[in-house]
Protein backbone atom coordinates (compact mmCIF):
# COMPACT_ATOMS: atom_id res chain seq x y z
CA UNK A 1 0.00 0.00 0.00
CA UNK A 2 2.69 2.32 1.22
CA UNK A 3 4.56 1.76 -1.77
CA UNK A 4 1.32 1.60 -4.16
CA UNK A 5 0.35 5.44 -2.97
CA UNK A 6 4.37 6.56 -3.26
CA UNK A 7 4.93 5.46 -6.88
CA UNK A 8 1.43 7.02 -7.56
CA UNK A 9 2.90 10.08 -6.15
CA UNK A 10 5.88 10.10 -7.93
CA UNK A 11 3.91 9.57 -11.08
CA UNK A 12 1.84 12.57 -10.44
CA UNK A 13 4.82 15.18 -9.81
CA UNK A 14 6.21 13.39 -13.59
CA UNK A 15 3.00 13.47 -14.68
CA UNK A 16 2.56 17.15 -13.81
CA UNK A 17 5.77 18.02 -15.30
CA UNK A 18 5.69 16.65 -18.16
CA UNK A 19 1.99 17.92 -18.39
CA UNK A 20 3.78 21.59 -18.10
CA UNK A 21 6.10 20.76 -21.37
CA UNK A 22 3.12 19.58 -23.41
CA UNK A 23 0.73 22.22 -22.63
CA UNK A 24 2.71 24.59 -24.58
CA UNK A 25 3.12 22.08 -27.31
CA UNK A 26 -0.15 20.73 -27.70
CA UNK A 27 -1.15 24.43 -28.03
CA UNK A 28 1.38 25.73 -30.61
CA UNK A 29 0.09 22.29 -32.73
CA UNK A 30 -3.84 22.79 -31.91
CA UNK A 31 -3.31 26.83 -33.38
CA UNK A 32 -1.02 26.58 -36.18
CA UNK A 33 0.12 22.73 -36.80
CA UNK A 34 3.08 23.64 -36.03
CA UNK A 35 5.97 20.79 -34.81
CA UNK A 36 8.24 22.08 -32.86
CA UNK A 37 11.20 19.85 -31.67
CA UNK A 38 12.70 22.66 -30.26
CA UNK A 39 10.33 22.96 -27.04
CA UNK A 40 12.39 20.14 -25.36
CA UNK A 41 15.49 22.51 -25.63
CA UNK A 42 13.72 25.58 -24.40
CA UNK A 43 13.04 23.34 -21.14
CA UNK A 44 16.70 22.32 -20.91
CA UNK A 45 17.66 26.02 -21.30
CA UNK A 46 14.87 27.21 -18.76
CA UNK A 47 16.46 24.42 -16.39
CA UNK A 48 20.45 25.40 -16.05
CA UNK A 49 19.57 28.94 -16.55
CA UNK A 50 16.75 29.14 -13.82
CA UNK A 51 19.57 26.42 -11.95
CA UNK A 52 22.11 28.62 -12.44
CA UNK A 53 20.76 31.50 -11.09
CA UNK A 54 19.22 29.09 -7.90
CA UNK A 55 23.34 28.74 -6.91
CA UNK A 56 24.52 31.85 -7.65
CA UNK A 57 21.18 34.09 -5.36
CA UNK A 58 20.72 31.03 -3.38
CA UNK A 59 17.29 32.09 -3.77
CA UNK A 60 14.82 29.32 -5.33
CA UNK A 61 12.47 31.64 -6.61
CA UNK A 62 14.76 33.44 -8.30
CA UNK A 63 15.69 30.48 -10.13
CA UNK A 64 11.87 30.24 -11.03
CA UNK A 65 11.56 33.86 -12.35
CA UNK A 66 14.55 33.55 -14.29
CA UNK A 67 13.76 30.82 -15.66
CA UNK A 68 10.17 31.53 -17.16
CA UNK A 69 12.17 34.61 -17.85
CA UNK A 70 14.82 33.18 -20.05
CA UNK A 71 11.39 31.20 -21.94
CA UNK A 72 9.55 33.76 -22.23
CA UNK A 73 12.69 35.47 -24.25
CA UNK A 74 14.14 32.56 -25.66
CA UNK A 75 10.30 32.04 -27.22
CA UNK A 76 10.16 35.21 -28.57
CA UNK A 77 13.27 34.39 -30.50
CA UNK A 78 12.07 31.43 -31.61
CA UNK A 79 9.07 31.35 -32.93
CA UNK A 80 10.07 35.08 -34.88
CA UNK A 81 13.18 33.55 -36.12
CA UNK A 82 12.84 30.10 -36.87
CA UNK A 83 8.83 29.15 -36.59
CA UNK A 84 7.52 31.89 -38.87
CA UNK A 85 9.47 31.60 -41.86
CA UNK A 86 8.53 27.98 -42.05
CA UNK A 87 4.52 28.42 -41.33
CA UNK A 88 3.07 25.69 -43.45
CA UNK A 89 5.37 23.72 -44.26
CA UNK A 90 5.84 20.41 -41.45
CA UNK A 91 8.80 19.24 -43.20
CA UNK A 92 10.75 22.60 -43.05
CA UNK A 93 9.83 22.65 -39.53
CA UNK A 94 10.80 19.46 -38.21
CA UNK A 95 14.14 19.91 -39.78
CA UNK A 96 14.80 23.48 -38.28
CA UNK A 97 13.23 23.20 -35.20
CA UNK A 98 15.33 20.01 -34.87
CA UNK A 99 18.28 21.70 -35.98
CA UNK A 100 17.74 24.26 -33.44
CA UNK A 101 17.25 22.20 -30.27
CA UNK A 102 20.69 20.41 -30.98
CA UNK A 103 21.97 24.27 -31.63
CA UNK A 104 20.24 24.75 -28.39
CA UNK A 105 21.75 21.95 -26.46
CA UNK A 106 25.06 22.48 -27.36
CA UNK A 107 25.17 26.07 -26.31
CA UNK A 108 24.20 24.85 -23.04
CA UNK A 109 27.26 22.86 -22.97
CA UNK A 110 29.53 25.44 -24.53
CA UNK A 111 27.94 28.24 -21.39
CA UNK A 112 27.83 25.41 -18.32
CA UNK A 113 30.02 23.20 -19.29
CA UNK A 114 29.56 19.30 -20.70
CA UNK A 115 29.09 17.89 -17.05
CA UNK A 116 26.04 16.93 -15.10
CA UNK A 117 24.93 19.90 -12.35
CA UNK A 118 23.86 18.93 -9.11
CA UNK A 119 20.59 20.33 -7.45
CA UNK A 120 18.79 20.03 -4.50
CA UNK A 121 15.54 21.66 -3.32
CA UNK A 122 15.45 24.89 -1.10
CA UNK A 123 15.26 24.08 2.55
CA UNK A 124 11.83 24.47 3.31
CA UNK A 125 10.63 22.07 0.22
CA UNK A 126 12.93 19.45 1.77
CA UNK A 127 12.03 16.53 3.52
CA UNK A 128 8.98 15.08 3.90
CA UNK A 129 5.51 15.06 5.80
CA UNK A 130 4.31 11.60 7.38
CA UNK A 131 0.20 10.97 7.38
CA UNK A 132 -0.02 7.53 9.15
CA UNK A 133 3.02 5.28 7.85
CA UNK A 134 2.92 6.94 4.90
CA UNK A 135 5.83 9.18 3.91
CA UNK A 136 5.27 12.48 1.44
CA UNK A 137 8.04 14.29 -0.06
CA UNK A 138 7.78 17.59 -0.11
CA UNK A 139 9.28 18.55 -3.09
CA UNK A 140 6.63 16.22 -4.91
CA UNK A 141 3.87 17.70 -3.73
CA UNK A 142 5.14 21.15 -4.37
CA UNK A 143 5.57 20.22 -7.92
CA UNK A 144 1.91 18.57 -7.69
CA UNK A 145 0.44 21.52 -6.77
CA UNK A 146 1.80 23.82 -9.35
CA UNK A 147 1.11 21.78 -12.16
CA UNK A 148 -2.56 21.87 -10.69
CA UNK A 149 -2.36 25.57 -10.27
CA UNK A 150 -0.99 26.11 -13.55
CA UNK A 151 -3.77 23.86 -15.13
CA UNK A 152 -6.21 26.24 -13.19
CA UNK A 153 -4.48 29.28 -14.69
CA UNK A 154 -4.90 28.11 -18.33
CA UNK A 155 -8.08 26.67 -18.20
CA UNK A 156 -9.50 29.89 -16.15
CA UNK A 157 -7.21 31.66 -19.38
CA UNK A 158 -8.91 29.36 -21.84
CA UNK A 159 -12.55 30.00 -20.90
CA UNK A 160 -12.81 33.32 -19.52
CA UNK A 161 -10.66 35.70 -21.07
CA UNK A 162 -10.78 37.49 -24.83
CA UNK A 163 -7.41 35.72 -26.06
CA UNK A 164 -8.78 32.50 -24.62
CA UNK A 165 -11.61 32.72 -26.94
CA UNK A 166 -9.55 33.49 -29.98
CA UNK A 167 -7.63 30.71 -29.04
CA UNK A 168 -10.13 27.73 -28.60
CA UNK A 169 -11.67 29.13 -31.68
CA UNK A 170 -8.30 29.02 -33.55
CA UNK A 171 -7.61 25.61 -32.59
CA UNK A 172 -11.05 24.68 -34.05
CA UNK A 173 -10.35 26.54 -37.08
CA UNK A 174 -8.22 28.90 -37.72
CA UNK A 175 -8.99 30.06 -41.03
CA UNK A 176 -11.99 31.18 -40.08
CA UNK A 177 -10.91 33.37 -36.92
CA UNK A 178 -8.39 35.02 -39.62
CA UNK A 179 -11.66 35.93 -41.79
CA UNK A 180 -12.93 37.76 -38.27
CA UNK A 181 -10.06 40.16 -38.73
CA UNK A 182 -8.40 38.44 -35.82
CA UNK A 183 -4.78 38.22 -36.34
CA UNK A 184 -4.22 34.48 -35.77
CA UNK A 185 -0.14 34.92 -36.03
CA UNK A 186 -0.08 37.85 -33.23
CA UNK A 187 -2.02 35.31 -30.95
CA UNK A 188 0.31 32.67 -31.96
CA UNK A 189 3.35 34.28 -30.92
CA UNK A 190 1.71 34.89 -27.48
CA UNK A 191 0.49 31.63 -27.07
CA UNK A 192 4.12 30.21 -28.24
CA UNK A 193 5.71 32.53 -25.54
CA UNK A 194 3.57 31.39 -22.79
CA UNK A 195 4.07 27.86 -24.03
CA UNK A 196 7.93 28.19 -23.76
CA UNK A 197 7.66 29.76 -19.80
CA UNK A 198 5.81 26.80 -19.19
CA UNK A 199 8.44 24.57 -20.49
CA UNK A 200 11.39 26.64 -18.88
CA UNK A 201 9.45 26.36 -15.46
CA UNK A 202 9.22 22.75 -15.93
CA UNK A 203 12.90 22.45 -16.51
CA UNK A 204 13.40 24.71 -13.78
CA UNK A 205 11.13 22.56 -11.70
CA UNK A 206 12.23 19.40 -12.75
CA UNK A 207 16.35 19.99 -11.33
CA UNK A 208 15.80 19.34 -7.71
CA UNK A 209 13.12 17.11 -8.25
CA UNK A 210 15.85 14.78 -10.35
CA UNK A 211 18.89 15.72 -8.52
CA UNK A 212 21.26 16.47 -11.53
CA UNK A 213 20.47 18.43 -14.83
CA UNK A 214 22.27 17.69 -18.16
CA UNK A 215 22.72 18.69 -21.66
CA UNK A 216 19.90 15.95 -23.49
CA UNK A 217 17.60 16.08 -21.22
CA UNK A 218 15.24 17.88 -23.32
CA UNK A 219 15.11 15.27 -25.82
CA UNK A 220 14.51 12.80 -23.00
CA UNK A 221 11.02 14.95 -21.53
CA UNK A 222 9.95 16.50 -25.26
CA UNK A 223 9.37 12.56 -26.12
CA UNK A 224 7.33 11.78 -23.35
CA UNK A 225 5.69 15.55 -24.10
CA UNK A 226 4.77 14.57 -27.85
CA UNK A 227 3.40 11.63 -26.48
CA UNK A 228 1.13 13.00 -24.17
CA UNK A 229 -0.03 15.57 -27.22
CA UNK A 230 -1.17 12.74 -29.25
CA UNK A 231 -2.76 10.76 -26.21
CA UNK A 232 -4.65 13.75 -24.96
CA UNK A 233 -5.49 15.29 -28.61
CA UNK A 234 -3.63 18.13 -30.10
CA UNK A 235 -4.94 21.56 -28.58
CA UNK A 236 -6.48 19.91 -25.24
CA UNK A 237 -5.42 21.30 -22.36
CA UNK A 238 -7.71 19.16 -20.49
CA UNK A 239 -6.90 16.15 -22.22
CA UNK A 240 -2.93 17.02 -21.71
CA UNK A 241 -3.44 17.49 -17.92
CA UNK A 242 -4.67 13.50 -18.09
CA UNK A 243 -2.83 11.71 -20.73
CA UNK A 244 0.60 13.54 -18.72
CA UNK A 245 -0.61 12.29 -15.48
CA UNK A 246 -1.31 8.70 -17.26
CA UNK A 247 1.87 8.86 -19.09
CA UNK A 248 3.51 9.88 -15.67
CA UNK A 249 1.85 7.06 -13.40
CA UNK A 250 2.72 4.56 -15.94
CA UNK A 251 6.42 5.64 -16.14
CA UNK A 252 6.47 5.37 -12.63
CA UNK A 253 5.08 1.76 -11.87
CA UNK A 254 7.08 0.90 -14.80
CA UNK A 255 10.52 2.61 -13.69
CA UNK A 256 9.83 0.58 -10.56
CA UNK A 257 8.88 -3.12 -11.85
CA UNK A 258 10.15 -3.29 -15.39
CA UNK A 259 12.37 -0.21 -15.91
CA UNK A 260 13.80 -0.93 -19.25
CA UNK A 261 10.32 -1.42 -20.66
CA UNK A 262 9.01 2.35 -19.10
CA UNK A 263 9.41 4.15 -22.29
CA UNK A 264 8.16 1.48 -24.57
CA UNK A 265 4.89 1.24 -22.85
CA UNK A 266 4.16 4.87 -23.21
CA UNK A 267 5.11 4.90 -26.95
CA UNK A 268 2.92 1.63 -27.39
CA UNK A 269 -0.18 3.22 -25.49
CA UNK A 270 0.37 6.30 -27.94
CA UNK A 271 0.77 4.03 -31.13
CA UNK A 272 -2.47 2.69 -29.76
CA UNK A 273 -4.17 5.47 -29.75
CA UNK A 274 -3.36 6.72 -32.80
CA UNK A 275 -4.09 3.20 -33.95
CA UNK A 276 -7.93 3.42 -32.97
CA UNK A 277 -8.32 7.34 -31.74
CA UNK A 278 -6.42 9.38 -34.33
CA UNK A 279 -7.66 12.61 -32.76
CA UNK A 280 -6.57 11.84 -29.30
CA UNK A 281 -8.44 10.17 -26.41
CA UNK A 282 -9.71 13.19 -25.81
CA UNK A 283 -9.90 15.18 -28.72
CA UNK A 284 -12.69 18.05 -29.11
CA UNK A 285 -11.83 17.98 -33.12
CA UNK A 286 -14.80 15.22 -34.03
CA UNK B 1 -23.89 58.38 -55.82
CA UNK B 2 -21.24 56.62 -54.44
CA UNK B 3 -19.80 52.93 -55.86
CA UNK B 4 -19.20 51.30 -52.51
CA UNK B 5 -17.55 48.59 -54.45
CA UNK B 6 -16.34 48.17 -58.12
CA UNK B 7 -14.72 45.35 -60.13
CA UNK B 8 -12.84 46.00 -63.51
CA UNK B 9 -12.43 43.91 -65.70
CA UNK B 10 -11.70 40.90 -62.89
CA UNK B 11 -11.01 37.59 -63.57
CA UNK B 12 -9.42 34.25 -62.21
CA UNK B 13 -8.15 31.16 -64.29
CA UNK B 14 -7.92 27.49 -62.23
CA UNK B 15 -5.14 25.96 -64.64
CA UNK B 16 -7.14 26.65 -67.70
CA UNK B 17 -10.55 26.60 -66.99
CA UNK B 18 -11.54 30.58 -66.25
CA UNK B 19 -13.64 30.41 -63.51
CA UNK B 20 -14.66 34.51 -63.65
CA UNK B 21 -14.08 36.23 -66.64
CA UNK B 22 -13.34 39.77 -67.07
CA UNK B 23 -16.39 40.71 -64.49
CA UNK B 24 -16.94 44.71 -64.30
CA UNK B 25 -19.84 45.82 -62.21
CA UNK B 26 -20.28 48.39 -59.47
CA UNK B 27 -22.62 48.33 -56.15
CA UNK B 28 -23.66 51.66 -54.72
CA UNK B 29 -24.15 52.38 -51.19
CA UNK B 30 -27.05 50.53 -49.28
CA UNK B 31 -28.29 48.52 -52.15
CA UNK B 32 -29.11 45.27 -52.53
CA UNK B 33 -28.03 43.64 -55.39
CA UNK B 34 -28.10 39.91 -56.10
CA UNK B 35 -25.96 37.18 -58.13
CA UNK B 36 -27.95 34.24 -59.88
CA UNK B 37 -26.79 31.73 -62.16
CA UNK B 38 -26.28 28.23 -62.98
CA UNK B 39 -24.45 25.58 -60.70
CA UNK B 40 -20.76 26.40 -61.52
CA UNK B 41 -21.20 29.56 -63.26
CA UNK B 42 -18.52 31.09 -61.03
CA UNK B 43 -20.92 32.60 -58.26
CA UNK B 44 -18.92 31.40 -55.10
CA UNK B 45 -15.37 31.98 -56.86
CA UNK B 46 -16.75 35.73 -57.28
CA UNK B 47 -17.10 36.14 -53.67
CA UNK B 48 -13.71 34.18 -52.77
CA UNK B 49 -12.16 37.59 -55.13
CA UNK B 50 -14.19 40.33 -53.47
CA UNK B 51 -13.92 38.47 -49.85
CA UNK B 52 -10.02 38.16 -50.98
CA UNK B 53 -9.76 34.38 -50.12
CA UNK B 54 -8.82 34.16 -53.60
CA UNK B 55 -6.45 36.68 -55.85
CA UNK B 56 -7.30 37.64 -59.00
CA UNK B 57 -5.25 36.14 -61.96
CA UNK B 58 -6.62 39.64 -63.40
CA UNK B 59 -8.40 42.59 -63.22
CA UNK B 60 -8.87 45.05 -60.30
CA UNK B 61 -11.23 45.19 -56.69
CA UNK B 62 -12.20 48.80 -55.42
CA UNK B 63 -13.83 49.29 -51.80
CA UNK B 64 -14.70 52.87 -51.54
CA UNK B 65 -12.51 53.95 -54.21
CA UNK B 66 -9.41 52.36 -52.72
CA UNK B 67 -8.05 49.90 -54.56
CA UNK B 68 -8.14 46.17 -52.39
CA UNK B 69 -7.09 43.69 -55.49
CA UNK B 70 -3.91 42.72 -53.45
CA UNK B 71 -5.10 43.07 -49.66
CA UNK B 72 -5.34 40.05 -47.05
CA UNK B 73 -9.13 38.77 -46.01
CA UNK B 74 -8.41 40.39 -42.54
CA UNK B 75 -6.96 43.93 -44.10
CA UNK B 76 -10.82 43.63 -45.81
CA UNK B 77 -13.13 42.70 -43.02
CA UNK B 78 -11.09 45.23 -41.50
CA UNK B 79 -12.14 47.54 -44.56
CA UNK B 80 -15.88 46.71 -44.32
CA UNK B 81 -16.25 43.88 -45.86
CA UNK B 82 -18.27 40.74 -43.93
CA UNK B 83 -18.39 37.34 -45.71
CA UNK B 84 -20.90 34.38 -45.18
CA UNK B 85 -20.28 31.17 -46.45
CA UNK B 86 -22.51 28.42 -49.04
CA UNK B 87 -20.93 26.29 -46.06
CA UNK B 88 -22.34 26.55 -42.83
CA UNK B 89 -19.26 28.13 -40.90
CA UNK B 90 -19.26 28.28 -37.49
CA UNK B 91 -17.06 26.98 -34.21
CA UNK B 92 -18.76 23.65 -33.39
CA UNK B 93 -17.34 23.41 -30.18
CA UNK B 94 -17.64 26.94 -28.76
CA UNK B 95 -21.48 27.82 -27.81
CA UNK B 96 -23.59 30.22 -29.79
CA UNK B 97 -22.94 33.14 -27.60
CA UNK B 98 -19.49 32.26 -27.60
CA UNK B 99 -19.34 32.18 -31.35
CA UNK B 100 -20.95 35.80 -31.26
CA UNK B 101 -18.76 36.99 -28.75
CA UNK B 102 -15.48 36.16 -30.52
CA UNK B 103 -16.94 37.95 -33.62
CA UNK B 104 -17.85 41.39 -31.09
CA UNK B 105 -14.77 41.50 -29.57
CA UNK B 106 -13.23 41.03 -33.23
CA UNK B 107 -14.96 44.37 -34.05
CA UNK B 108 -14.43 46.14 -31.03
CA UNK B 109 -10.55 45.78 -31.82
CA UNK B 110 -10.93 46.45 -35.18
CA UNK B 111 -12.85 49.81 -34.98
CA UNK B 112 -11.06 51.03 -31.35
CA UNK B 113 -7.49 49.91 -32.33
CA UNK B 114 -6.56 47.28 -29.59
CA UNK B 115 -4.24 48.83 -26.65
CA UNK B 116 -5.76 51.29 -25.15
CA UNK B 117 -9.76 50.53 -25.31
CA UNK B 118 -10.72 47.90 -23.02
CA UNK B 119 -14.19 46.93 -23.07
CA UNK B 120 -15.37 44.58 -20.21
CA UNK B 121 -16.54 41.11 -21.00
CA UNK B 122 -20.03 42.16 -20.07
CA UNK B 123 -20.13 44.42 -22.51
CA UNK B 124 -19.57 41.76 -25.28
CA UNK B 125 -21.52 39.45 -23.89
CA UNK B 126 -24.51 41.91 -24.00
CA UNK B 127 -23.92 42.56 -27.46
CA UNK B 128 -23.56 39.39 -28.82
CA UNK B 129 -27.41 38.67 -27.28
CA UNK B 130 -28.31 41.90 -28.97
CA UNK B 131 -27.29 40.19 -32.53
CA UNK B 132 -28.51 36.88 -31.52
CA UNK B 133 -32.18 38.28 -31.25
CA UNK B 134 -31.77 39.98 -34.22
CA UNK B 135 -30.53 36.94 -35.80
CA UNK B 136 -33.91 35.56 -33.72
CA UNK B 137 -32.10 33.35 -32.38
CA UNK B 138 -32.98 34.21 -28.59
CA UNK B 139 -32.51 31.61 -25.31
CA UNK B 140 -30.05 29.76 -27.38
CA UNK B 141 -26.69 30.97 -26.06
CA UNK B 142 -25.82 28.66 -24.15
CA UNK B 143 -26.09 25.36 -26.57
CA UNK B 144 -22.96 24.45 -28.46
CA UNK B 145 -23.10 25.69 -31.92
CA UNK B 146 -22.49 21.76 -32.85
CA UNK B 147 -25.90 20.79 -31.56
CA UNK B 148 -28.08 23.43 -33.51
CA UNK B 149 -30.36 22.68 -35.97
CA UNK B 150 -29.05 23.58 -39.88
CA UNK B 151 -31.55 26.59 -40.40
CA UNK B 152 -30.06 27.94 -36.66
CA UNK B 153 -26.14 27.50 -37.69
CA UNK B 154 -27.18 29.74 -40.60
CA UNK B 155 -28.89 31.76 -38.18
CA UNK B 156 -25.78 32.15 -36.04
CA UNK B 157 -23.34 32.31 -39.03
CA UNK B 158 -25.63 35.28 -39.85
CA UNK B 159 -25.24 37.01 -35.75
CA UNK B 160 -21.71 36.31 -36.08
CA UNK B 161 -21.60 38.09 -39.50
CA UNK B 162 -23.80 41.24 -38.36
CA UNK B 163 -21.55 41.23 -35.03
CA UNK B 164 -18.84 42.53 -37.59
CA UNK B 165 -20.87 45.46 -38.61
CA UNK B 166 -19.93 45.21 -42.11
CA UNK B 167 -20.91 48.10 -44.28
CA UNK B 168 -20.89 45.53 -47.16
CA UNK B 169 -22.01 41.74 -46.69
CA UNK B 170 -22.03 38.99 -49.19
CA UNK B 171 -24.32 36.47 -48.65
CA UNK B 172 -23.69 32.81 -50.53
CA UNK B 173 -26.75 31.24 -50.68
CA UNK B 174 -28.00 31.88 -46.73
CA UNK B 175 -30.85 29.44 -47.53
CA UNK B 176 -28.76 26.31 -48.49
CA UNK B 177 -29.18 23.17 -47.32
CA UNK B 178 -32.41 24.53 -45.12
CA UNK B 179 -35.60 22.94 -44.73
CA UNK B 180 -38.82 24.47 -46.25
CA UNK B 181 -39.93 25.90 -42.48
CA UNK B 182 -36.51 27.65 -41.49
CA UNK B 183 -36.26 29.49 -44.78
CA UNK B 184 -39.26 31.98 -44.10
CA UNK B 185 -37.17 32.84 -40.69
CA UNK B 186 -33.95 33.95 -42.30
CA UNK B 187 -35.94 35.85 -45.11
CA UNK B 188 -37.15 37.46 -41.95
CA UNK B 189 -33.69 37.85 -40.52
CA UNK B 190 -32.23 39.49 -44.34
CA UNK B 191 -35.34 41.53 -44.47
CA UNK B 192 -34.61 43.63 -41.25
CA UNK B 193 -31.40 43.73 -41.75
CA UNK B 194 -32.34 45.41 -45.30
CA UNK B 195 -34.47 47.49 -43.94
CA UNK B 196 -32.58 49.11 -41.24
CA UNK B 197 -31.40 50.58 -44.48
CA UNK B 198 -27.45 51.05 -43.68
CA UNK B 199 -25.67 47.74 -45.55
CA UNK B 200 -25.40 46.95 -48.75
CA UNK B 201 -25.78 43.57 -49.55
CA UNK B 202 -24.56 41.33 -52.32
CA UNK B 203 -26.62 38.12 -52.06
CA UNK B 204 -26.02 34.91 -54.34
CA UNK B 205 -29.16 32.76 -53.89
CA UNK B 206 -31.39 30.48 -55.83
CA UNK B 207 -34.93 31.31 -54.84
CA UNK B 208 -36.22 33.43 -57.33
CA UNK B 209 -39.13 34.44 -55.93
CA UNK B 210 -37.26 35.51 -52.99
CA UNK B 211 -34.69 37.28 -55.00
CA UNK B 212 -37.19 39.38 -56.84
CA UNK B 213 -38.73 40.33 -53.57
CA UNK B 214 -35.37 41.40 -52.22
CA UNK B 215 -32.94 42.81 -54.98
CA UNK B 216 -32.50 46.17 -56.32
CA UNK B 217 -30.93 45.05 -58.95
CA UNK B 218 -29.97 41.78 -60.05
CA UNK B 219 -26.45 40.36 -62.22
CA UNK B 220 -26.69 37.42 -63.93
CA UNK B 221 -23.79 35.23 -64.25
CA UNK B 222 -23.31 32.55 -66.97
CA UNK B 223 -20.19 30.89 -67.56
CA UNK B 224 -17.82 33.01 -65.25
CA UNK B 225 -19.18 35.89 -67.39
CA UNK B 226 -21.51 38.69 -66.57
CA UNK B 227 -24.22 38.03 -68.96
CA UNK B 228 -26.91 40.67 -67.75
CA UNK B 229 -27.63 43.32 -65.10
CA UNK B 230 -31.01 45.40 -64.16
CA UNK B 231 -33.36 45.47 -62.28
CA UNK B 232 -35.57 42.19 -61.69
CA UNK B 233 -38.35 43.56 -63.95
CA UNK B 234 -35.51 43.99 -66.54
CA UNK B 235 -33.69 40.69 -65.85
CA UNK B 236 -36.94 38.91 -65.94
CA UNK B 237 -37.70 40.31 -69.41
CA UNK B 238 -34.11 40.01 -70.94
CA UNK B 239 -34.01 37.65 -73.43
CA UNK B 240 -30.59 36.74 -73.73
CA UNK B 241 -31.49 35.55 -70.10
CA UNK B 242 -34.01 33.79 -70.77
CA UNK B 243 -32.69 31.89 -73.11
CA UNK B 244 -29.55 31.27 -71.36
CA UNK B 245 -30.74 30.22 -68.31
CA UNK B 246 -33.72 31.57 -66.79
CA UNK B 247 -36.01 29.93 -69.29
CA UNK B 248 -35.89 26.47 -68.43
CA UNK B 249 -34.61 26.54 -65.01
CA UNK B 250 -37.28 29.50 -63.91
CA UNK B 251 -40.30 27.36 -63.95
CA UNK B 252 -38.25 25.14 -62.04
CA UNK B 253 -37.67 27.18 -59.23
CA UNK B 254 -41.02 28.86 -59.02
CA UNK B 255 -42.74 25.63 -59.19
CA UNK B 256 -40.24 24.41 -56.38
CA UNK B 257 -41.46 27.28 -53.97
N1 LIG C 1 -10.19 26.44 -55.94
C1 LIG C 1 -10.61 25.98 -57.14
N2 LIG C 1 -9.78 25.26 -57.92
C2 LIG C 1 -10.19 24.81 -59.13
N3 LIG C 1 -11.40 25.02 -59.64
C3 LIG C 1 -12.27 25.73 -58.91
C4 LIG C 1 -11.94 26.25 -57.62
N4 LIG C 1 -13.01 26.91 -57.13
C5 LIG C 1 -13.97 26.81 -58.05
N5 LIG C 1 -13.55 26.12 -59.14
C6 LIG C 1 -14.32 25.86 -60.37
O1 LIG C 1 -14.83 27.08 -60.79
C7 LIG C 1 -16.14 26.93 -61.31
C8 LIG C 1 -17.09 27.85 -60.60
O2 LIG C 1 -17.35 27.37 -59.29
P1 LIG C 1 -18.22 28.17 -58.24
O3 LIG C 1 -17.74 29.55 -58.15
O4 LIG C 1 -18.23 27.39 -56.97
O5 LIG C 1 -19.67 28.14 -58.88
P2 LIG C 1 -21.08 28.57 -58.28
O6 LIG C 1 -20.88 29.10 -56.90
O7 LIG C 1 -21.61 29.57 -59.23
O8 LIG C 1 -21.92 27.33 -58.29
C9 LIG C 1 -16.49 25.46 -61.15
O9 LIG C 1 -16.27 24.82 -62.38
C10 LIG C 1 -15.52 24.99 -60.10
O10 LIG C 1 -15.23 23.63 -60.29
MG1 LIG D 1 -21.61 28.46 -55.03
Amino acid sequence: MELFINLTINGLATGMLIFLLAAGLTLIFGLMSVLNFAHGGLFAWGSYAGVWLYLLTNSFIAGIIGAIFIGILLGFITEKWIIQPVYGNHVQQILITLGFMIVLSELLKVIWGPNQIAVTPPAYLTGSWEIGNILIIKYRAFIIVVGLLMYGLIYYMLKHTKIGLIVRAGVINKEMVQSLGINIKRIFLYVFMAGAAMAALSGMLIAPYAGVIHGNMGMEYAILAFIVVVIGGMGNITGSILAATLVGIIGSFMAYYVPELSLAVNMLIMAVVLLFRPQGLFALKG
Amino acid sequence: MVAILETKNLGITFGTHQAVQDVSFSVEKNEFKSIIGPNGAGKTTLFNLLSGQLKPTKGEIYLKGQQITGSSVVERTRLGIGRSFQITNVFPNLTVLENVRLAVQSQAKLRYQAFTHYRSYQKFEEKALHWLHVALLDHKENTLAINLAHGEKRKLEMAMLLALEPELLLLDEPTAGMSLEDVPAILQVIKKIKEEGDKTILLIEHKMDMIMDLSDRIMVLFNGKLLAEGTPREIMDNELVQSAYLGGLYDEFTSQS
